[in-house]
């Protein structure tokens, strides 16, 4: 199958996954205790608006009906109003969404190649005094809670050794590039700003960093498994008896097959770390998606609480396809199996 | 006798394992000549793909190697530099694996290894093409149809007698002086695994080198070598020229063995030697074989025997002869 036709049919199956998610994700928001409009005119406001409103907003409809409204609108770009930022919601999208993107996408520039680096070396040597440090890493930072990190990283940064940028995505003083993809570094090479791009990296560092403890740790961990699963392999050794040096036989032979569980696992990585984003967004000040989506919970903005889950579901939905891309190709195996499927 | 390519003396090979110490290898003594074709046989776990990991120097990391020697050309494999020995591998001793499917990355294609051994396999410094032609020329060799194809292909593609040949091929490109092989086709079915047989018999003829076979084919092994090892328990306990052995065998284990394999002209239900194998980590003082042994004398429990010749280039470790 070719890879063009293999992404097509995933993204038609991930079609029915989504609209689904947004089946559920709607009803749930429709069911939950809480008249919409009553909340988005505030208690103070007379029953007749309140009852205009619901007549617009279709909420006197049968379920199924609003459903369909919701689902034609969206399809459209419009996700309804919100009820805290008075905005569309489509504009929020567009406005917080490229700011956890970049975001998490810097967490994975940077924990990949550390996860790698850190989990073929302690596989290689493994039960060294470094694999043991690995072991212990590992667990603190599979077991202690991102906002610890960020905590830590407060206290460190911002108190003891004050070298990096905690707070917000610009320091005072540098004037914001123009928005156009909405990701600063993005619009900020764009407008030619070499100020304004280091900047924003530096204040990205931070966040991004504790971001990534998580996922190095856990990705890290399913290397060294992987790598020293394979290293007993016959195929290793047979490598190696045909005189190919070890150095290449490390890192090509061993690498590759000993990478798929770990990339199976980043797709999830990914889209945990763009829906836990809220905490870091919240402590380092971040405008993000994720504290976006928290302050739509608790403030029961409907339409952005919808909005919210559903981007993160097509985040995910589309990483997926991604990662099964890279799998594939790492992995023959899964190619042939889907071939004969 | 001609010049010795290999010999091997005294060779001890322990396993660590959380248990204990695998007292595997137990003074092995081995001799491969220039262009002689060798047969290796004995049960399952006796420690013969052990003996050849140790001239390969491709044990496992738990391996141990408290004493012995390998000389290769009178040099020794075990104290050799890490480039002395790679230049072996390189160009002069290949091994085709027990298990082809397991000895065949699965995440590259066929050609992608191949031409990799290839590529290391000489000084010069071969273009893609060039490397391609010779992959192409080696898969002929070991009669694979459309090896053009087969170079795009993944070992998962392809049957089990194609693994098996491409590990042949692969083994051959360094191979110049002593191919090893160890059980080759031993999980194909018997026709294909007896073809695997003659094929290798054929090309090791044609390249004049040195075989090690290691089988349990004794039928087959029979018209390809020239002498035969008979291991047991980490020790060879007789050698004899091919014909000599099959027909007059004189160690209670090898003369057991033999009577294990059904007789081709039909009849008769294999006689399995009574009891199994010895525990490796408290293996039995003296002779490894005297608790299975019905000859077993006291001195089989005190003293370990070693190879003595018989006469004819026949040798046994058994006191029976001494
Ligand atoms: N890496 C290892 N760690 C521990 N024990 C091992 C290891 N490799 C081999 N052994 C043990 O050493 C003994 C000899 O193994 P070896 O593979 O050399 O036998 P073999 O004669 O090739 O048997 P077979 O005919 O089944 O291939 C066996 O008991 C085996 O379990
Ligand atoms: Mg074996």
């Amino acid at each position: 199958m070719k890879i063009t036709a293999y992404i097509a049919k995933r993204l038609f199956y991930s079609i029915f996954v989504l609209l689904g998610l947004s089946m559920f994700i709607f009803t749930l928001s429709r069911v939950v205790p809480g008249d919409p409009a009553r909340l988005a005119l505030g208690p103070l406001a007379p029953q007749w608006a309140v009852d205009q409103l619901r007549e617009k907003l279709h909420l006197n409809d049968p379920l199924p009906v609003q459903y369909v409204i919701w689902l034609m609108n969206a399809l459209r770009g419009d996700l309804g109003e919100s009820i805290v930022s008075k905005r569309p919601v489509s504009q929020d999208v567009l406005t917080f969404f490229p700011a956890s993107f970049e975001l998490v996408m810097f967490s994975t520039i940077i924990s990949v190649p550390l996860a790698i680096l850190i989990g073929a070396l302690a596989g290689r040597r493994a039960n060294s005094i470094f694999d043991n440090i690995v072991r212990v890493f590992s667990y603190v930072g599979i077991a202690v809670p991102t906002f610890v990190w960020a905590v830590l990283a407060l206290f460190l940064f911002g108190y003891l050794w004050k070298v990096l940028p905690i707070m917000g995505q610009l320091s005072v003083g540098i004037r914001r590039p123009p928005v156009r993809t909405g990701m600063m570094s993005i619009d900020a090479l764009l407008a030619g700003r070499w100020d304004a791009f280091v900047d924003h990296l530096k204040h990205m560092i931070l966040p991004a960093l504790c971001m990534s403890v998580g996922r190095i740790a856990q990705e890290a961990r399913l290397l060294r498994a992987g790598i020293i699963e394979n290293l007993k392999k016959d195929y290793i050794v047979a490598a190696i008896s045909y005189g190919i040096p070890e150095r290449r036989v490390m890192m090509t032979y061993l690498l590759k097959p000993s990478l798929i569980p770990m990339v199976s696992i980043m797709a999830l990585d990914l889209a945990s770390s763009m829906g836990g984003s809220f905490i870091i967004e919240t402590i380092f000040n971040w405008p993000g998606f994720g504290r976006y989506g928290m302050w739509a919970m608790l403030n029961k903005d409907l339409n952005a609480v919808v909005a919210s889950v559903m981007i993160v579901g097509i985040f995910f939905a589309l990483f997926n396809i991604l990662v099964d891309v890279i799998i594939a190709y790492l992995d023959p195996r899964i190619r042939v199996m889907e071939r004969a499927s | 006798m001609n010049e010795q390519l290999i010999e091997i003396h005294d060779l001890y090979v322990n396993y660590k394992i959380y248990e204990g110490i695998l007292k595997v290898l137990n003074g092995v003594e081995f001799r491969v000549g220039v262009k002689e074709k060798v047969g290796l046989i004995g049960e399952s776990g006796c420690g013969k793909t052990t003996t050849m990991r140790s001239v390969m120097r491709i044990l496992a990391d738990n391996a141990i190697v408290p004493k012995g020697s390998i000389l290769y050309k009178g040099r020794d494999i075990l104290k050799m530099s890490e480039e002395e020995i790679q230049r072996i591998r390189r160009e002069s001793i290949s091994m085709i694996f027990q298990d082809p499917t397991a000895a065949l990355n699965p995440v590259f294609t066929v050609g992608d290894q191949l031409m990799d051994v290839i590529k290391y396999s000489t000084k010069e410094n071969l273009t893609k093409e060039e490397m391609k032609e010779r992959a192409i020329k080696v898969l002929k060799e070991v009669a694979l149809p459309d090896p053009e194809r087969i170079l795009k292909n993944y070992p998962i593609m392809l049957s089990g007698g194609m693994r098996q040949r491409i590990c042949i091929a692969m083994a051959l490109v360094s191979a110049n002086e002593l191919l090893i092989a160890d059980e080759p086709g031993t999980n194909l079915d018997v026709t294909i695994q007896d073809q695997i047989l003659r094929l290798i018999g054929r090309l090791v003829e044609e390249r004049g080198t040195s075989i090690i076979l290691i089988s349990h084919a004794l039928g087959t092994v029979k018209g390809l070598v020239d002498r035969v090892y008979v291991m047991y328990a980490g020790n060879m306990v007789e050698v004899a020229p091919t014909k000599e052995l099959f027909s007059e065998p004189i160690h209670p284990y090898t003369i057991g063995l033999f009577k294990t394999v059904p007789k081709l002209t039909g009849g008769g239900i294999p006689e399995a030697i009574k009891g199994r194998i010895p525990d490796y980590i408290n293996p039995p003082q003296g002779c490894r074989f005297f608790p299975r042994c019905e000859h077993a004398m006291p001195i089989c429990k005190k003293e370990k025997p070693s190879l003595k010749s018989v006469g004819g280039g026949h040798e046994v470790a058994c006191f029976l002869y001494e």
